[in-house]
């Protein structure tokens, strides 16, 4: 087991050398000049010049790339030019923000989206199917910015039944102390019920049209291994052996479709996570993602370059945990050397 | 957030591996399928009929608009829907039902060559893959592997940024965040069909590997790419609107429905919605007939259905 | 039920039913009543305007948080709202000022204290100034406009006493101290924090606020939020009525516009013309606005390269832009316009005044027709930043120099390149806004239209007739000459005007939208929210 993982690991070593690389040129090909830009106002070709020796970028691009790389192997991500913050220290403490969003759309989504696809596998064809398929294929056909600024429009500014979009919290509570970095469950544990309150109210429309954003693929995967699944030769003896419709879906079919639907959620979770980037600018919403497109926008390398490579670990080891967990569930995967 | 939805692996993938459809259907027998998936699912059919409407909207849309789409005229500005503009007036007076026709051209222009680009790349890159296997797949997986452990729509920012705000490179960034999907079907089919017999039969009558691969495997999984295809089109769109949201989209005053949803969003809480809710009903139509499209493709295409 | 009604009933029916909870509450309505909630679209990347880069909304930080020297009085504008007072100044740290023929003097007001309790001397602003004069970048040249360059100038003569030489007579020297740039730091505390690599501890103010100001950053998240309460120990000026601030960053402007409309949020600055022409008519929030002193809206051409080099092309294009057009649909009416003048050769030395340029489609024919340009193509671009103003302004422009056989591509800069474009001077045309602190027409022409060739200048224009008006109006002013500075205003004026390698359009105006129960706004030259004047209530 243990060399079969460190076989995969080795696998994942040139991914993510190659989003160092990539990473890495792209940032430097971006337009901006930080430079010239944190130079500020009338600045002189001497100061930008001294500006631009002070930060390195006079270096030669491989020069700039080893001291890069050499930074990165000892965990140093580099500061962010414009916020002048550690770039780790400032992923770290946005992280839980995006994480606390995507799960709970998540979480909310599947509560909607695989209820949704067994009734449109159990029902094939029939008007609930179709009726499901619309429904789900709308969610995913708005851009999820424009159906956030709508939400917010409906239900704060008219209906007034949500809070002000101001971030996580109102502007007067005060954040519970950091122990998981997730508002709801510290907040919790430390018996705060009114931040509870407060971050929970401020996290249903973003997570709301997160979730309308990915009930279409959720419902589709659902559908498609459910029907896999009742077209199969066990639910067929199953059904064959007298056994009654409920306890054949629930309990036999239900179960193996779930498989491969639970296998790709984790990789789902890191996409939502790294392209809630709308969302989080429509609700001012402390996050990753927004951090991520200010710091792009500004040609500031470090949190870009940061966030990217965040990402890309993050992605890599929840594939890999899915793959170890698939090896455990069903043996009868052989993992990929 | 487009990728989230191209970045999940096709549902195929998780369904027990399909057998390769029958090597050459019979076209009637096609034909007689295709009438049969239509009639039954009524969904099916308005898609195809949608999907006919705004191709042609994107031909003949610039020669029907009842106003010059670029004119302004500042003394009608900001004006609801009335009889003379149908869909009101934007910012500059400009007639936005008459926009909203002639974007359909663009939108659909930046649909179909990111699909075809991508296709293109990631289609035959994914083919060649799991038809030699080997390095060749070694090398594609692990550049497919890199880009699909990007955060997607942050790298088709970073493209668009670096590269500048040009409907090219609006497809090239799309296409390329796409590019790990496509290989991955595509690599996935011709794995199953690379020992399959036409194959084998194209082998020994003397074809080379180009001719097997582009003559025999690639006609013989394009329905399932055109899933692909179908379901691409729309993120295409979306990641377009996406990127005019962040400010990266294509230059004024060029009308297309992304850029105009983007900036009619901002006059939402003022009052004035129908700025952006006649693109932003036009884009979702259009996203929603593609995607159905796909979902029908995918039946007609589904070997399962066929019994 | 608004949330604040609801906060208002629900301390009702506690003070009616229960004896322990009414304190609780009643302590959080008189906290809000406390608390501004200021909402913009970002927030400050650096608390220090001192620091590398430092944007605007960090000055709006270093304004509040360090004191001057000497700061502007206030005045009441004829509309009733309040400025500034550009010609008058009053103590801040300072309790007398001295100016003398070669220098000035400053008494420090005894009793001041940093935020941490340390007295502040005339050491701290020897220091202070110093390090304005030193650190390289922005703060550098800003000092220098009023002639305020080496350390050797300033001099600290006893613990009270402080003292600037002037290297020459300059006008804008006493108004160059009154700007954010020359605040006074707590240089015990910055020493300390110093280290080989960063001895002006730049590293530790970039996050921290190290002043004796009336306000201090308790809480800083970039891009989130900044939190200030108040130093109870100021002595710069009257004591605030607000506790505390707490300034959040809403990028989408319509958000802001929902949050200040349902009273969620008190303040929302610098909105759009559109927002303020809106919000005023409905009448549920209070809205000021003011002309943004010094600046304008132009459309900027490159006069180094062709084929803006010639003037006849220029001025076709001055007469042929849609001003008009611009005013009503991009700025919503709500704008001073800068055209249709009596002559392009002015005869007041008002600044900004209106160029004698006004639409007329015939004339900018017939100059491109004598210009010999044939058709021409190019490039118009703008700042993301400011696409609100700039993109419909564009869009008109481009529609209108189709007219006269100027094909435009629109160009779009994302905000953050918008000041390396600008610094390249490779755009051939762009539409720009720019405004001076110092409120003098020489100011503004030394930036723009000199031969220091600054950012600012965009269009490249250098020429020795222009420079010989703008030196004799610094000259003359610091002579107190008059007459002679008349002239050379109205010479720079009327060269800048009749060249045309800017073509003005408007002054804009500053708006701000807040709830009625906040009064004490005013007009700063910096464009930032003084919190110090405001009162909720």
């Amino acid at each position: 087991m243990l060399a079969t993982i460190g076989k995969r690991l080795l696998t994942v070593i040139p991914t993510l050398i190659g989003v160092v690389i990539v990473t890495f040129l792209l940032t430097r090909v971006l337009p901006g000049d930080p430079a010239v830009y944190f130079a500020g106002p009338a600045a002189t070709p001497d100061s930008i010049a001294e500006i631009r020796k002070g930060l390195g970028l006079d270096k030669p691009l491989p020069e700039q790339f080893i001291r890069y790389v050499g930074d990165l192997a000892h965990g140093n991500f580099g500061n962010s030019l414009s916020t002048g913050r550690p770039v780790a220290t400032e992923i770290a403490s946005r992280l839980p923000a995006s994480a606390e969003l995507t799960l709970l759309g998540l979480i909310v989504s599947l509560a909607i989206a695989v209820p949704l696809g067994i009734l449109a596998a159990v029902k094939q064809g029939s008007w609930i199917d179709h009726t499901c398929r619309v429904v789900a294929t709308a969610g995913v056909s708005l851009p999820v910015f424009f159906t956030g600024l709508l939400l917010v429009y409906a239900f704060y500014f008219q209906l007034g039944w949500a809070p002000a979009p101001l971030g996580r919290l109102d502007a007067f509570a005060s954040a519970p102390p950091n122990i998981t970095g997730l508002y709801l469950i510290d907040s919790l544990v430390t018996g705060q019920f009114e931040t509870f309150r407060s971050a929970l109210s401020q996290l249903i429309l973003p997570v709301v049209t997160l979730a309308i954003f990915s009930l279409a693929p959720i419902a589709r995967m659902t559908r498609a291994s459910m029907l896999a699944v009742l077209a199969s030769e066990f639910v067929r003896t199953a059904r064959a052996s007298g056994l009654d419709t409920r306890t054949v879906i629930i309990t036999y079919a239900f179960r193996n479709a779930m498989l491969p639907v639970v296998t790709t959620l984790g990789m789902v979770f890191s996409f939502l996570l790294g392209a809630n980037v709308l969302v989080e600018k429509v609700f001012a919403w402390p996050g990753i993602g927004s951090y991520a497109v200010e710091a792009l926008l500004q040609s500031d390398f470090a949190p870009v370059q940061g966030f990217v490579l965040t990402m890309a670990v993050l992605y890599v080891a929840l594939n890999l945990v899915i793959d170890i967990l698939y090896r455990v569930i069903d043996p009868r995967v052989r993992l990929e050397g | 957030m487009t990728d989230t939805l191209n970045a999940m692996p096709p549902v195929t993938d998780n369904a027990p591996p399909a057998p390769a459809p029958a090597e050459k259907p019979e076209r009637n027998s096609m034909l007689r399928h295709t009438r049969y998936v239509m009639s039954e699912n009524p969904v099916t059919g308005l898609a195809f009929a949608l999907f006919a409407l705004i191709a042609l909207f994107a031909l003949i849309g610039p020669y029907i608009v009842p106003h010059d789409p670029l004119a302004s005229d500042t003394a009608a500005a900001l004006q609801p829907p009335t009889w003379k503009h149908w869909f009101g007036t934007d910012q500059l007076g400009r007639d936005i039902l008459s926009r909203v026709v002639v974007a359909t051209r663009l939108d659909f222009i930046i649909a179909i060559t990111s699909v075809a680009l991508v296709f293109a790349m990631g289609g035959l890159a994914g083919i060649a893959a799991g038809y030699f296997g080997g390095w060749t797949d070694r090398i594609i997986s692990r550049l497919s592997d890199t880009i699909m452990a990007f955060p997607l729509f942050v790298l088709a920012m970073g493209i668009v940024a670096a590269l500048g705000n040009t409907v090219t490179n609006i497809v090239i960034a799309t296409a390329i965040i796409n590019f790990p999907l496509y290989v991955r079907v595509a690599r996935a089919e011709a794995n199953v069909r690379r020992e399959a017999g036409f194959v084998q039969a194209a082998r020994l009558s003397g074809n080379g590997d180009a001719r097997i691969l582009l003559g025999h495997i690639l006609p013989n999984i394009m329905p399932i790419m055109m899933v692909q295809i179908s379901l691409t089109m729309g993120y295409a769109i979306l990641n377009a609107a996406g990127l005019s949201f962040i400010g990266l989209g294509v230059k004024p005053p060029t009308p297309e429905w992304g850029i105009m949803v983007a900036e009619g969003a901002a006059n939402i809480i003022s009052g004035e919605w129908w700025i952006a809710l006649f693109p932003g009903a036009a884009l979702m139509l259009a996203v929603f007939t593609f995607n159905l499209l796909g979902d029908g493709l995918r039946d007609l295409v589904d070997p399962q259905r066929r019994t | 039920m608004k949330r604040r009604d609801f906060l208002k009933s629900a301390t009702a029916l506690a003070a009616g039913t229960a004896i322990s909870t009414p304190a609780i509450f009643s302590a959080e309505a008189q906290s809000r009543k406390e608390t501004l909630l200021l909402v913009s679209e970002s927030g400050p990347n650096n608390l220090d305007i001192h620091g590398v880069g430092t944007n605007r909304p960090g000055y709006e930080a270093s304004w509040n948080c360090y004191d001057r020297l000497i700061t502007h009085a206030t005045k009441t504008l004829p509309d009733g709202t309040l400025s500034y007072d550009r010609d008058k100044f009053v103590p801040e740290l300072a309790e007398d000022m001295n100016v003398g023929d070669m220098s000035v003097t400053f008494k420090l007001k005894k009793g001041a204290k940093f935020q941490d309790g340390t007295p502040v001397t005339a050491k701290d602003v020897k220091w202070s100034f110093d390090r304005a004069v030193s650190v390289g970048g922005f703060p550098v040249v800003q000092m220098k406009a009023g002639s305020l360059e080496k350390p050797e100038q300033f001099v600290a003569v006893d613990d009270n006493t402080f003292r600037v030489d002037f290297l020459k007579k300059n006008r804008l020297t006493i108004p160059d101290l009154a700007v954010i740039v020359p605040g006074i730091y707590n240089s015990g505390l910055l020493k300390s924090k110093a280290t080989e690599k960063d001895k002006w501890a730049l590293e530790y103010t970039k996050s921290n606020t190290a002043g004796s100001g009336a306000y201090k950053v308790t809480s800083w998240k970039p891009g989130v939020e900044v939190v200030y309460e108040r130093n109870d120990a100021w002595i710069g000026g009257k004591l605030p009525e607000l506790k505390k601030v707490i300034w959040r960053t809403i990028p989408s402007g319509g958000n802001r516009r929902a949050l200040m409309e349902r009273g969620d949020a008190d303040i929302s600055f610098d909105l759009p013309a559109k927002d303020f022409v809106e919000m005023k008519k409905e009448g549920k929030l209070k809205l000021v606005s003011n002309t943004i002193g010094n600046g304008m809206y132009s459309l900027e051409l490159n006069v180094k390269n062709p084929p803006f080099n010639n003037e006849k092309v220029r001025q076709a294009i001055a007469y042929a832009l849609p001003y008009q057009k611009i005013i009503d649909a991009a700025m919503f009416g709500h704008a001073k316009p800068l055209f249709g003048g009596p002559s392009n050769s002015v005869s007041t030395i008002d600044w900004p005044q209106a160029t004698g340029y006004k639409t007329d489609l015939a004339m900018a024919k017939k100059l491109m027709a004598e210009s010999g340009a044939g058709p021409i193509e190019s490039t118009i671009s703008f700042d993301l930043g400011d696409a609100v103003n700039s993109e419909p302004m564009a869009v008109l422009i481009q529609e209108a120099l189709g007219q006269i056989g100027i094909k435009l591509a629109i160009n779009k800069v994302p905000g953050a390149n918008w000041r390396s474009e600008m610094a390249k001077k490779s755009m051939p045309m762009m539409v720009n806004f720019f405004s001076g602190w110092l409120d003098y027409p020489e100011y503004f022409f030394f930036w723009c239209y000199s031969k220091l060739n600054a950012v600012f200048n965009t269009p490249s224009y250098v020429d020795p007739a222009m420079d010989a008006f703008i030196d004799g109006a610094y000259a003359a002013a610091a002579i107190g000459d008059k007459e002679k500075y008349a002239t050379d205003v109205k010479g720079f004026i009327s060269k800048a005007y009749t060249d045309v390698p800017r073509v003005p359009i408007f002054q804009p105006y500053l708006n701000v939208a807040m709830q009625k129960n906040i009064s004490g706004y005013q007009y700063w030259f910096h464009r930032q929210v003084d919190y110090r004047k405001l009162v909720k209530g």
